[in-house]
């Protein structure tokens, strides 16, 4: 073996050769396949895209690096889906360009967070955490309810998300601005079209509980209501598994 | 330094930084609606700051010295000087952040730039790659002419790697400051940061090649090997996990090309290969030569640098899905990822080993010299980290430790133990040696760094063992009824007296990085202009310790 490494050792091109190789196995064998084996990502009829405003509470919540104390990924073992709910399923994240799995609790799994407080504690919690959890060690983001929400450009968003394989259709580009102040504007004119293109089930509320402006604090708190509500998969195969399972 | 170049090159050199001006001016008002203005900005600000005082020299007097005949070091040089300003500035941000978590008060509050989102990632960033990465490049250049006994290539090209380098890491952390960033771990800069990191990194792997073909060494020496892998897998891993499109050429945001569990795999592929070439291959090549030459030993073993080397290139890239068990990603991709894991141990503790056996007779040597300590803690280090990220690879381990602070206790166990610590030995090798001392100012200094380090990981790393562990039971803690004990708040109330005590142990941490700048400061302050006998690239006897001992 030392012989002929020898000869290796010698050519640099050889080498920067064998590198490439031997370091590219890997990831060939597991990642590649995952890209086209059907069963990777469950098909689930029900699930539905971001909305604008969604989107762009979204978009927030990276800038803030919320992901980094808090996961959304409930793991398949009993006690998270006790705390949390029924384990995340792959569908579930699949119009999610990057994921947002995180890898880290400092805080809670906020997979299911969506619905299970109102409007009016998000906001509250997202002015100053401790108002709320007396213990608790998340930052304050009471800014987010003074910074009105930039709209003009969410259809070069739902574009881009489009380019990389999310099903927006043409019509939700060109109103995306329209429909992300419509979501946050309920009784507008512009708040019905929202939910004629994103199904009547999507939230519409003053959700800083604020009329006039659309903020930043209206996009989050809209996603955060949102998570796992896109489809109901997960509930659906949790039930189907206890009706198995009882005797 | 400006001295050392002829008047064309520092013509050329103008050219060059005029393109990046132009390029940033570009960038600038596509982007004059976003932050991505201020970002050109900074960039022709970053060219036009290099460019002065080359104007001011232009027309200077050349070179007088024989280049051909003499190493290039002046790149080294500054990169120590940058690696050890990023280490503070990572390291102030790393007790920073860890302050908040037990403090959350102590920011400014309410102002977006100074919350623990953003702050976080300007640590990471700060110490992975403005502290490693700069003291990687530097050491490169440094062992890339000792071992091939050639002159590197270039003038220019290493200059461009290292100072285009420090400003992709400028744009990744004041990205952070504004908002900037594509939330995946350790690859946070978005698409125009990522697609310059790929033009600095193709010079990087040139000034290799082009270098490596004019070696007086028939063979290529254990450390190069590693800080190849370093550099292509890297490229290879940049240039994939970050494909993305941007939302227009105008403004910073771009979407991932992956999403889902594909992108989870993508992203963890890189993630901890990112550790395994970044952290661990190009540091192992630092310890492969600044700890022989310290000790004065050669390598114990050949062989076992062959079966370590391959073996860490093959097997890392299989272990990304350990960072996914029980997760939605397919079950037979969590089990590979396990098994290469566990596997991963052999050449991981065939490499430590070596290092360690090499210093086998020389431990009166390590007894004495702080600056040889620092390296053996390093190898004692890499094997406990190797050995504990194993352990915590198999799956009934991660499904407690996963999510919890004994990660972060693992992050750092490798972080400071081993990546800070063979940093901190090489450089003290090597300020004498490039500044024309006979030793550093004050070797007292060395050692009271070398304590504060040892000293702070120690109770960083038992802080976050013992937090972590706490956190991970009390989460799958049941009461006699069959319900959940603790609620997410009762673990957080338990995690704080480590909080604090993790902050303490990084502040001793950064107080012995604070000791070691002064100290090179004073030894640079003392230099004479002499270079060291004998370390010529003619010179064959230079490197008589680095034979392999079999
Ligand atoms: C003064 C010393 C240091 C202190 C006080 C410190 C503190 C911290 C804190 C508080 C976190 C966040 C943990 C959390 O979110 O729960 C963190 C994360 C991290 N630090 Fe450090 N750090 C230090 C040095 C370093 C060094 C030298 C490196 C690398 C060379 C490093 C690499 C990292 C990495 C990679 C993470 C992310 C870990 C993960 O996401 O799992 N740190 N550090
Ligand atoms: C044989 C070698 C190693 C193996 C098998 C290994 C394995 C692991 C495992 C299982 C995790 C936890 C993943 C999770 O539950 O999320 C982890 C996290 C991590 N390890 Fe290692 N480790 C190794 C060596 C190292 C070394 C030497 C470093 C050095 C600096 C390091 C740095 C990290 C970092 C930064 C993370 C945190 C990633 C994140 O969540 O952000 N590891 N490693």
């Amino acid at each position: 073996m030392a012989e002929f490494h020898k000869k290796i050792e010698r050519s640099t091109i050889g080498f920067v050769l064998a590198i490439i190789g031997v370091s590219s196995i890997g990831g060939l064998f597991e990642i590649a396949p995952l890209f086209t084996i059907d069963d990777t990502v469950e098909k689930v009829e029900d699930m539905r895209v971001y909305t604008p405003l969604e989107l762009a509470g979204r978009n927030i919540y990276i800038r803030e690096g919320c992901y980094a104390c808090h996961s959304q990924m409930i793991r398949t073992l009993r006690d998270e889906v006790e705390r949390y709910g029924p384990y995340s399923l792959a569908a579930e994240s699949q119009y999610d360009h990057p994921m947002l799995w995180g890898s880290k609790r400092t805080g809670p799994d906020l997979a299911r967070v969506g619905g299970k407080y109102s409007d009016a504690w998000h906001v509250a919690h997202l002015v100053n955490p401790r108002d709320v959890v007396p213990e608790s060690n998340m930052p304050r983001y009471a800014f987010l309810e003074r910074k009105a929400l930039k709209v003009e450009d969410l259809g070069a968003h739902l574009a881009a998300m489009k380019a990389v394989g999310v099903p927006y259709d043409e019509e939700m580009i060109a109103h995306a601005a329209a429909d992300a102040q419509g979501q946050a504007m309920p009784g507008s004119l512009m708040a019905d079209q929202v939910a004629a293109r994103y199904g009547d089930e999507t939230n519409i509320r003053f959700f800083d509980g604020q009329r006039g402006v659309v903020t930043e604090m209206d996009a989050l708190v809209a996603y955060l209501q949102i998570l796992g509500k896109l489809t109901d998969a997960a509930h659906r195969q949790q039930q189907q598994q206890a009706a198995l399972e009882a005797p | 330094m400006i001295a050392r170049l002829t008047q064309d090159e520092r013509r050329n050199a103008l050219i060059i930084l005029g393109l990046v001006a132009l390029m940033g001016a570009v960038l600038g008002l596509a982007g004059r609606d976003d932050l991505l203005g201020w970002h050109g900005l900074l960039i022709v600000i970053f060219a036009a700051g290099l460019a002065l005082p080359i104007l001011g020299a232009l027309d200077a007097p050349e070179p007088t010295e024989d280049r051909e005949n003499a190493y290039y070091d002046d790149p080294t040089r500054l990169g120590i000087l940058l690696s050890m300003g990023w280490a503070v500035f990572g390291l102030f941000m790393g007790v920073w952040v860890a302050a908040l978590l037990a403090w959350p008060e102590l920011t400014f509050v309410d102002s977006p730039w100074a919350s623990f989102g953003r702050l976080r990632p300007a640590h990471t960033t700060g110490v992975i790659f403005g502290f490693g990465g700069n003291a990687l490049i530097a050491t490169s250049f440094h062992v890339l002419q000792r071992t091939s006994r050639a002159r590197l290539s270039g003038q220019l090209l290493p200059w461009f790697v290292l100072l285009g380098y420090n400003l992709f890491c400028l744009l990744a952390v004041t990205g952070y400051f504004m908002g900037i960033t594509q939330s995946k771990e350790y690859a946070e800069p978005e698409w125009y940061a990522d697609l310059w990191l790929v033009v600095v990194w193709v010079a990087y792997f040139l000034i290799y090649v082009l270098t490596l073909a004019r070696r007086k060494e028939p063979h290529i020496y254990v450390a190069n090997w590693y800080y190849m892998a370093f550099i292509l897998v890297v490229a290879v891993l940049h240039i994939i996990n970050n494909l993305a499109v941007p939302v227009s050429f105008g403004q910073v945001k771009a979407y991932s090309a992956f999403s889902g569990v594909q992108d989870a795999m993508t992203q963890w592929w890189y993630g901890h290969n990112a550790v395994a070439f970044f952290l661990t291959a190009g540091f192992l090549g630092m310890m492969y030569y600044y700890l022989p030459k310290r000790a004065e030993r050669p390598i114990f073993s050949y062989r076992m640098s062959i079966v370590s080397f391959w073996g860490i290139t093959f097997m890392y890239l299989w272990a990304g899905s350990h960072h996914l068990h029980y997760t939605a990603l397919p079950h037979w991709v969590q089990t590979l990822g396990m098994t290469f894991s566990v596997m991963l141990l052999v050449p991981s503790w065939a490499s430590a080993g070596n290092a360690l056996l090499t210093l086998n007779g020389a431990w009166r040597k390590v007894r004495d010299d702080a600056t040889l300590r620092f390296m053996m803690i390093a190898a004692v280090f890499y094997g406990l980290s190797t050995f504990e990220g194993s352990f915590m690879a198999i799956r009934a381990v991660n499904s407690l430790s996963h999510y919890t602070d004994w990660t972060i206790g693992h992050v750092h166990a490798g972080a400071l133990g081993w990546v800070a610590m063979i940093t901190f030995g090489s450089i003290y090798y090597l300020v004498p040696v490039m500044w024309g001392r006979e030793r550093m100012y004050s070797s007292a200094l060395v050692e009271v760094h070398f304590w504060l380090a040892l000293l702070g990981t120690l109770v960083y790393v038992f802080a976050m063992w013992n937090s972590g562990v706490i956190q991970g039971l009390m989460w799958r803690t049941y009461d006699e009824s069959g319900s959940l004990s603790y609620s997410f708040v009762d673990s957080l109330v338990a995690m704080h007296p480590y909080y604090i005590a993790r902050a303490l142990g990084g502040l001793m941490f950064l107080m012995g990085a604070l000791v070691g700048c002064f100290n090179i400061y004073m030894t640079i302050r003392g230099a004479s202009a002499s270079v060291a006998q004998g370390d010529r690239p003619a010179d064959p006897n230079a490197d008589r310790s680095l034979v392999a001992g079999e």
